[in-house]
């Protein structure tokens, strides 16, 4: 029997479900996959659906696809509470929480304009992170992220 | 203890025990510092990338290096170097590391030394990297406040510009490892980041913060000026307001502690009078020469070289 909730996220035959995205970032997660109005992806979003454990989640499904680990790694960043589930012929085959790296390398750009990997130096740019709440702090100049990280994804 | 550091990026990177052995070292060599010259890295060559003016980092370096008998080269003004067709700093440093034993760089981007540093052959000194890190003159000014003061628990007041100083960020670092007792003096517009206070909290340092320079200078073991920077300020008047707020004069030295010592990272522009030079409580001559033993200390220390 359907409810309005599954109505809401049809099941998908293979593909991928990120679940329990913290609310409001369901757009930043489709940037991060490069997933735009121009692709031929098939992806459905949910925004604002309530949580037992969140309160309000966001959920993305995007069929036929599944997750590079530098992707889900970004994820990680913008919502540490966000779950992967793999789906192949409606099963779910793999379901994992994310993990926030302890070092992002070419992932996210240094705040400061000032500083070495903001030039045309050969480096990758380099944040260690520490969590709770998330920081990222560049390996170069030092400069801490604490907000806004979605912005300066790479 | 035996020190393994090969190169000198951040002060972060050192421990109390490291530090300690880096001063007891410069202690070993001041007399030779002063004058005269040894074989100690005879046949080495270090060379000094200076992508930012400098005047005293770059001649203590100079200075060291020679006294220890060693050689020096000089990437010269930039304009006479590969610099100006576009090089990369990375391509520079992999040249350079091959024709010299060790790197003193400057550079005008935070970060440019730990960069450096992953593409050198050779032991990278940060000799500044924009507003980042200055960790040899931080250990010059631990050098002479355990010289010409007390290392330990020292009650210390840094004043003036503690927003864009590159040198107090590593200072106080380095100075809550000696339990030191420090006020921040500044103008509001000028005052520590939060960021740096909250983490001197958590290693237990002792931190407090005015903006009254009068109310501290009794008080106080070592007093560290720093100069004020005009462009920081939009407001011509203000700057005005505030530098005349941070100077001080002989005569404001009447009720300090009799042994109590200025230091100054130099250059000054008018933050020190000169009526000061001639007191007792002025060393900020004497700091700029500890910048040489101390050099010499890391110098050999990164070369490998015993004393």
């Amino acid at each position: 029997m359907n409810n309005h909730h599954e109505l809401r996220v049809r099941p998908i035959v293979n593909g991928t479900v990120i679940d329990h995205i913290l609310a409001g970032q369901a757009i930043n997660v489709l940037r991060i996959l490069g997933i735009t109005g121009v692709s031929d992806a098939v992806v459905s979003m949910v925004m604002n659906v309530p949580s037992i454990t969140l309160g309000h989640k966001d959920i993305v499904k995007i069929e036929n696809r599944e997750l590079e680990e530098k992707e889900v790694d970004k994820i990680s960043l913008i919502s540490p509470s966000a779950s992967i589930n793999i789906i192949r012929d409606f099963d779910v085959v793999d379901k994992y929480h994310v993990e926030m790296p302890s070092i992002v390398e070419g992932m996210v750009k240094c705040t400061n304009p000032n500083c070495i990997s903001n030039t045309n130096e050969p480096v990758t740019s380099k944040f260690v992170v520490r969590t709770d709440p998330i920081r990222l702090r560049c390996l170069y100049c030092e400069h801490v992220i604490s907000e806004k990280i979605a912005e300066y994804l790479l | 203890m035996k020190f393994h550091r090969h190169h000198i990026i951040s002060m972060k990177d050192f421990t109390r025990d490291e530090i300690d052995y880096i001063l007891d070292r410069a202690g070993k060599l001041e007399s030779l510092a002063k004058s005269g010259r040894s074989d100690i890295l005879s046949g080495k060559i270090l060379a000094l990338l200076f992508y930012e003016p400098s005047t005293r980092t770059r001649m203590s370096f100079e200075t060291a290096m020679l006294r220890l008998g060693g050689n020096v080269l000089n990437l010269g003004s930039k304009d006479t170097s590969s610099v100006i067709k576009g090089e990369t700093l990375a391509d520079t440093i992999r040249v350079i590391s091959t024709y010299s034993d060790a790197i003193v760089l400057r550079h005008t981007s935070e970060g440019a030394a730990q960069m450096a540093m992953e593409f050198s052959s050779v032991p990278v000194i940060n000799g500044g990297d924009g507003a980042g890190h200055h960790p040899t003159q931080t250990l010059l000014d631990l050098y002479t406040i355990k010289r010409e003061s007390r290392l330990e628990h020292p009650d210390i007041a840094i004043v003036g510009d503690l927003k864009y100083g590159r040198t107090v960020h590593s200072l106080t670092y380095a100075l809550s490892l000696y339990g030191a007792n420090i006020t921040f003096v500044s103008p509001q517009q000028l005052k520590m980041p939060d960021q740096i206070i909250d983490d001197l909290k958590t290693r237990g340092a002792h931190v407090n913060e005015t903006e009254n320079f009068d109310k501290v200078l009794n008080n106080i073991d070592v007093l560290y000026m720093t100069r004020i920077q005009k462009e920081r300020f939009p407001d011509p008047t203000e700057y005005k307001k505030v530098a005349n707020a941070y100077k001080i004069t002989n005569k404001q030295l009447v009720n300090v502690r009799p042994n109590m010592i200025i230091m100054h990272p130099l250059p000054r522009i008018n933050e020190i009078d000169s009526s000061v030079d001639n007191t007792d409580h002025a060393r900020y001559f004497q700091q700029s020469f500890y910048g040489v033993p101390i050099r010499m200390a890391l110098l050999t220390i990164v070369m490998g070289a015993d004393i």
